[in-house]
């Protein structure tokens, strides 16, 4: 049978005949490498479990021990914006960016630690489709992620809060705005996760990495003193901050605009995504 | 095709690959030889331009590999069946490479099947065998059907039914008129698989040659000779200048041809059993041309 097969094999190609590269091919190629790891759909699963657990236990315990509020505490409830800070809590927020950034950054630091990556860009030469590709697939995965998981959590929030007559709906100040904000955290910080796996090229220091720029960066630079105001202000967990705070909260010592904020979104997925591209082009595989 | 002119890799001051110049010609096999860390992977990287040398040009027909917006429809390779993610089925971690590079998921199916892993395409490669993740790493290089073919060590870990497979498919698609460039640090695998060598040797050329020419090389031809009475023989054989070394009643002989020892056993009335002439083996010819150039030698102080 083998002889048969080599006496029929046709002559190697020597001819360039081959089909036009097409960028949508290595979208499909980032796609299916997504899904076919097990470890993505859990990783995606646990992290939206842990989110929406976090808000709804908040607004659980706003419920349960509802009786200690006074009628004054009761009836500014809603008024303090209270609904939209169970909506989307701080704590589910750093959980939200700590696990889509480490996503982010093992979708490359797994392919370096595997040494796929060199079968990767055997395949694939063209290194940067490859990486832009790789950011525009996960781009989308975590914007339908964070999208999913905010509005879960909203909904689930106030539906707990009617049981008090003290939920708000979409359309009440700000709310649109928390769960968008909310949502496109995740792209916001999966693209950093991945930028800084690109250049750390190792998941331990990747992963120490995303902790350091996304949580703790924002947390030691204080909003006090001017000049670190402004360093915090240009983290992307700092504009989550500022566009999920109902107006009443906003900082007022060092204040910055809402449209700050969102810009602030767009500059780091930019940013993000052009280093991601570029760091791969030049070094060593 | 595969053109080397020149090519240097250095790392600070540790040189890995220095001034390589050679040529591999479609429609042979040839194999790349070096003792370990001579530079054969480095190589090889710098070839599918995954490495960027520090001097000199490597090409595959005629282009530079990195020039090729998609790869596998130019060059297969292999170059450590472990690169590959264990999380993922054979078949997903070939139909994704396959997408890439527009290769219709039929062929996927079909490469498995010719491998032999069509029963464990399901199966996750981390629980593969070191053999399998070779045939899934052959049907990675097969995939675009390419005219140049590249092989780092292909058959480590292969059962010895996968290395006769292997040397068969190897000369197949040589015979199809492709280039095929295998490295190994043994020998003895290149001797039924090549036609051709190129030796290297702390990242320098030591030869590219046919392989009978390289065999050529060996200076040492050695006599077999068997004897019920090596104590009488042996003597005889040193005192005419021959470097004799005893094993039970078999005595192989450096030095003396076959004609000159069975003389001097009639003469001496000694009785043989057997007297063999060993051609120069590719082995020892490797291991000479070698011998100043191995990196990880045991028992060096150094």
């Amino acid at each position: 049978m083998t002889t048969a097969q080599a006496m029929t094999a046709p002559p190697a190609r020597m001819t360039d005949d081959e089909p036009r590269a097409r960028f949508r091919d290595l979208l499909a190629a980032e796609w299916l490498k997504t899904w076919s790891l097990r470890s993505t759909s859990w990783m995606y699963a646990i992290t939206a479990l842990a989110v929406i657990g976090f808000n709804a236990g908040t607004a659980y315990d706003h419920y349960k021990y509802w009786y200690q509020y006074d009628d004054r505490g009761r009836a500014s409830f809603v008024a303090n914006g209270s609904p939209l800070m169970d909506a989307f809590t701080g704590n589910a927020a750093m959980v939200l960016v700590l696990a889509v950034a480490a996503i982010g950054a093992v979708s490359i630091t797994g392919e370096y630690g595997t040494g796929l990556i060199r079968t990767t860009f055997t395949a694939v030469p063209a290194r940067r489709s490859v990486m832009a590709a790789k950011a525009l697939v996960l781009t989308a995965v975590t914007t339908l992620f964070g999208a999913l998981v905010a509005l879960a959590s909203f909904v689930s929030t106030q539906a707990i809060l009617s049981g008090r007559d003290a939920s708000v709906t979409l359309g009440h100040p700000g709310a649109l705005r928390l769960v968008v904000a909310s949502a496109l955290l995740a792209p916001v910080a999966a693209l950093a996760g991945l930028a800084i796996g690109a250049v750390i090229r190792h998941t331990g220091g990747a992963v120490i990495g995303c902790v350091v720029v996304l949580l703790l960066l924002p947390m030691v630079l204080s909003d006090r003193r001017h000049l670190t105001a402004v360093l915090q202000h240009t983290l992307p967990f700092s504009a989550w901050e500022r566009l999920s705070a109902s107006d009443l909260h906003a900082p007022v010592l060092y204040p910055w605009t809402v449209s700050g904020a969102w810009t602030v979104y767009v500059a780091w997925a930019l940013l993000a995504g052009v280093v991601a591209t570029v760091a791969v082009h030049r070094r060593d595989q | 095709m595969i053109e080397v002119n020149g090519l240097t890799k250095r790392y600070g001051t540790a040189t890995a690959v220095k001034d390589l110049t050679f040529t591999v010609r479609p429609g042979e096999v040839t194999g790349f030889l070096g003792p370990n860390g001579a530079g054969k992977t480095t190589t090889l990287r710098m070839l599918l331009g995954l490495v960027e040398p520090t001097a000199g040009t490597a090409t595959l027909q005629g282009r530079p590999f990195r020039e090729h917006p998609r790869g596998l429809r130019h060059v297969g390779a292999l170059l450590d069946a472990g690169d590959v993610h264990g999380g993922r089925t054979a078949r997903a971690h070939l139909a994704m490479l396959a997408r890439s590079n527009s290769i219709p998921r039929s062929r996927v199916d079909q490469l498995l099947q010719d491998v032999g892993l069509a029963g464990a395409a399901r199966r996750r490669v981390g629980g593969f065998s070191l053999g399998m993740r070779q045939r899934l790493g052959i049907a990675t290089a097969l995939l675009g059907d390419p005219p140049v073919l590249l092989f780092d060590e292909p058959l480590n870990g292969l059962d010895p039914e996968g290395v006769l497979w292997v040397r068969g498919l190897f000369r197949r698609l040589a015979a199809e008129g492709r280039t095929v460039f295998v490295s190994s640090h043994l020998m003895t695998e290149m001797e039924h698989t090549a036609d051709r060598l190129v030796v290297i040797g702390r990242g320098e050329l030591i030869a590219a040659e046919s392989l009978t020419a390289f065999a050529a090389r060996s200076t040492r031809l050695s006599v077999t000779v068997g004897t019920p009475d090596p104590a009488a023989l042996a003597p005889l054989l040193t005192a005419e200048g021959a470097e004799v070394v005893r094993d039970g009643d078999r005595l192989t002989v450096t030095g003396l041809t076959a004609a000159r020892i069975g003389e001097l056993a009639l003469d001496h009335h000694v009785l043989l059993h057997e007297l063999t002439t060993l051609g120069a083996s590719l082995e020892e010819a490797f291991m000479e041309l070698t011998a100043d150039s191995v990196e990880y030698l045991a028992g060096d102080p150094r």
